[in-house]
């Protein structure tokens, strides 16, 4: 952990535009860099493309880090029976704490298309379908006019940007359900059915969307894949920390004094991050309790512990939390910690898709329990009663969603038990004398 | 499954509602979403189709619209597919009002990041006025619904009222936005704090060429 991790100087910023200070529209876009010679792009050739992005580190952005170039390398090559194959690309954010790929979508969209176009073709996709979350309205409005404007210019459909590719990319709504940012639940809503999960395998890259072979990525994955290709894969991965590889976006929330998005260097401490860019915590580096550092769904690290920590995906990883989406959701010493989780705890009941029991029964049971002991009605020993049932939902469930579920609430038991107990000893009337309760 | 919506009575439904077609306009837009599918795959239009009818209903009942069983019906029929097929589809997704609802739709955020942020004192201003959490005010102008994470974490607190978005609010600015639509006004619609997106409070921190002119930054690669 002692890299020095160099801040990110704005020549290597990808999205110069994040915050739509200009025009997103395809003549503006293409001023700042982008869909300039698309084509050479293509010729450098399926395979090389796929190996370009293995070689540059790049993880997917969408919260579980898988090798993005691994990713699209297990499409099939050639069709034997005739198949076509798709890439959707995942911009259903809804992770508690994320805010990025509406930052792309609406000041940044030709970034996403032309890498639509340049991952489609590595992939030997036969189009693209952007699947956008419901409720980003205008985002979704911007989107549907870049993609316009990109066939307009002839970069999309029959023989794309001149390369003798043909390929489409069509703009899908969602229409609120969180559980559709899971890649297949994804393909379940793009076929028009309800968004539950399908067992695994057959993996999508093998039997996905209208049973033909897909690739599901992330809006951010994509979007940053034309940049890597231009500027090479060694620009992309001298940034970062061996195997955490790039820049990024981060988004940072709660209790910091200027909150905002922000790309910068994988691997930037948490310190310097919330310092260059937020103006530091409110109320200062002493008032800081805990981060919840990738989104909702990973565990809680306490102030001490996260100061110093790289914001990667191996950093986090090693105190127990993760990188996420780099939803960073700062809290203060005024944040009723309990509370706070027992929320999110909240948001898991309502988003189960309810088909497997022991997320859609397990997500309102932890619920009313973080409510009790919230209140401190509860029991001392409902507290590992909790703890138990957690571990009773995560891994058996077909998404990860029980998971992201139980993670919170076992950083929260792991972190902060004795402030819990507080309570619970309060409610009765049994703690040791203490000034005036609140 | 307390807070379920009352669904309205069929037998009213079906007289108000029995007729239901495509406008003009939504008839085209409908064959267009349509055509983004594979044939043989127009299942997948259910969606956006839902939506479409539901826009409609809004349009012809100055609310925010909802979806009757006869207009799922209507879809179900163009799109080929069994009525239970849409309503699943229906019931599954929070965007789509299986009662009718208000003229503005305000869905304030009460997720953590929101929360930690002030989300309280926006469904005071909201209570404050009058406003009930799964309800309709009895003018039939707002219908307040809390809901999760809208993805605008950075600008919380925030509230999506019909298709714009309110940023950066305080009990302040939310009572304004209320009064506004209230009166006719339109408020204005982004942060409500003087800041630009998401960049930070005061100025961007990267970036500040692109403030004031749309800056090529490939010179110096």
């Amino acid at each position: 952990m002692s890299d020095v991790i160099a801040p990110l100087a704005d020549k290597d910023r990808i999205f110069t535009n994040v915050y739509g200070f200009q025009d997103w529209g395809i003549d503006a876009a293409m001023k700042r860099g982008d869909w300039d010679n698309t084509k050479a792009l293509l010729e450098i050739g399926q395979d090389e493309i796929i190996e370009r992005i293995k070689a540059s580190g790049l993880r997917g952005r969408g919260g579980a880090g898988f090798p993005t170039g691994m990713k699209w390398s297990f499409m099939p090559k050639e069709s034997k029976d005739g198949r076509p194959s798709f890439l959707v690309i995942n911009a259903d954010e809804s992770e508690p704490g994320s805010c990025k790929d509406r930052e792309i979508i609406r000041h940044d969209p030709h970034k996403l298309i032309e890498g639509a176009l340049v991952a489609g073709f590595a992939m030997r996709a036969r189009a693209a379908y952007i699947y956008i979350r419901g409720e980003f309205i205008y985002e979704a409005k911007v989107l549907f006019a870049a993609v316009e404007q990109a066939y307009e210019k002839g970069f999309l459909g029959k023989n794309a940007c001149g390369s003798g590719y043909d390929f489409d990319v069509f703009v899908h709504r969602g229409a609120g359900a969180y559980i559709c940012g899971e890649e297949t639940a994804q393909i379940e809503s793009l076929e028009g059915k309800k968004g539950q999960p399908r067992l695994k395998p057959p993996f999508p890259a093998g039997a996905g969307l209208y049973g033909c072979p897909t690739t599901v990525n992330n809006v951010e994955s994509i979007a940053v894949s034309p940049t890597i290709l231009r500027r090479g894969s060694e620009w992309f991965s001298s940034f970062g920390r061996e195997g955490n590889r790039g820049t990024k976006l981060f988004q940072i929330s709660g209790h910091v004094n200027k909150p905002c998005v922000v790309e910068e260097s994988m691997g930037i401490s948490f310190k310097e991050l919330i310092d260059r860019h937020c103006g530091g915590i409110r109320g200062g580096w002493d008032n800081l309790l805990a981060v919840i550092p990738g989104g909702s769904s990973v565990p809680l690290v306490p102030a001490a512990q996260i100061m110093d920590a790289p914001m990667d995906f191996d950093g986090l990883k090693a105190l127990g939390s993760g990188l996420g989406t780099a939803a960073v959701i700062v809290m203060d010493k005024s944040t009723d910690i309990v509370r706070a989780i027992s929320r999110l705890s909240y948001f898991y009941k309502h988003e189960s898709c309810g088909q497997c029991t022991p997320c859609r029964e397990g997500t309102g049971w932890m619920w009313r329990v973080m409510e009790r002991l919230r209140s401190g009605e509860a029991d001392i020993g409902e507290i590992d009663m909790l703890q138990q049932v957690t571990k009773q939902v995560e891994g058996h469930t077909i998404c990860a969603l029980g998971d992201a579920a139980a993670w919170p609430i076992q950083g929260l038991i792991r972190h902060f038990r004795p402030e819990i107990e507080r309570r619970i000893n309060e409610n009765k009337g049994s703690a040791p004398v203490m000034e005036a309760a609140e | 499954m307390a807070d379920a919506v009352h669904i309205p009575d069929e037998a009213e439904t079906r007289a108000r509602w029995g007729n239901f077609a495509w406008t003009a306009d939504n008839a085209e837009q409908a064959k267009k979403v349509i055509a983004r599918y594979p044939a043989g795959r127009q299942q997948s239009a259910v969606m956006p189709l839902l939506d479409l009818a539901q826009r409609q209903v809004g349009a012809e009942t100055q609310t925010q619209g909802w979806l009757p069983v006869p207009v799922m019906e209507y879809i179900a029929d163009q799109l080929d597919m069994p009525y239970m097929r849409v309503y699943e589809v229906a019931t599954f997704y929070t965007m789509y009002n299986l009662a009718p609802v208000g003229r503005y739709h305000v869905q304030v955020c009460g997720t953590t990041p929101c929360m930690l942020r002030g989300s309280d004192d926006v469904f005071s201003a909201c209570k404050n006025k009058g406003l009930v959490k799964g309800g309709t005010t009895p003018d039939g102008l707002f219908t307040l619904t809390e809901v999760e994470c809208l993805g605008a974490c950075a600008n919380a607190p925030m509230v999506q009222i019909n298709d714009d978005n309110f940023e950066d609010l305080t009990y302040d600015s939310m009572s304004a936005i209320l009064d506004d639509l209230a009166s006719g006004k339109q408020p204005k619609i982004g942060p409500q704090i003087e800041r630009q997106t998401s960049c930070p409070e005061g100025g961007p921190t990267t970036l500040r060429e692109m403030v004031s002119e749309n800056h090529d930054y490939r010179g110096q690669w």
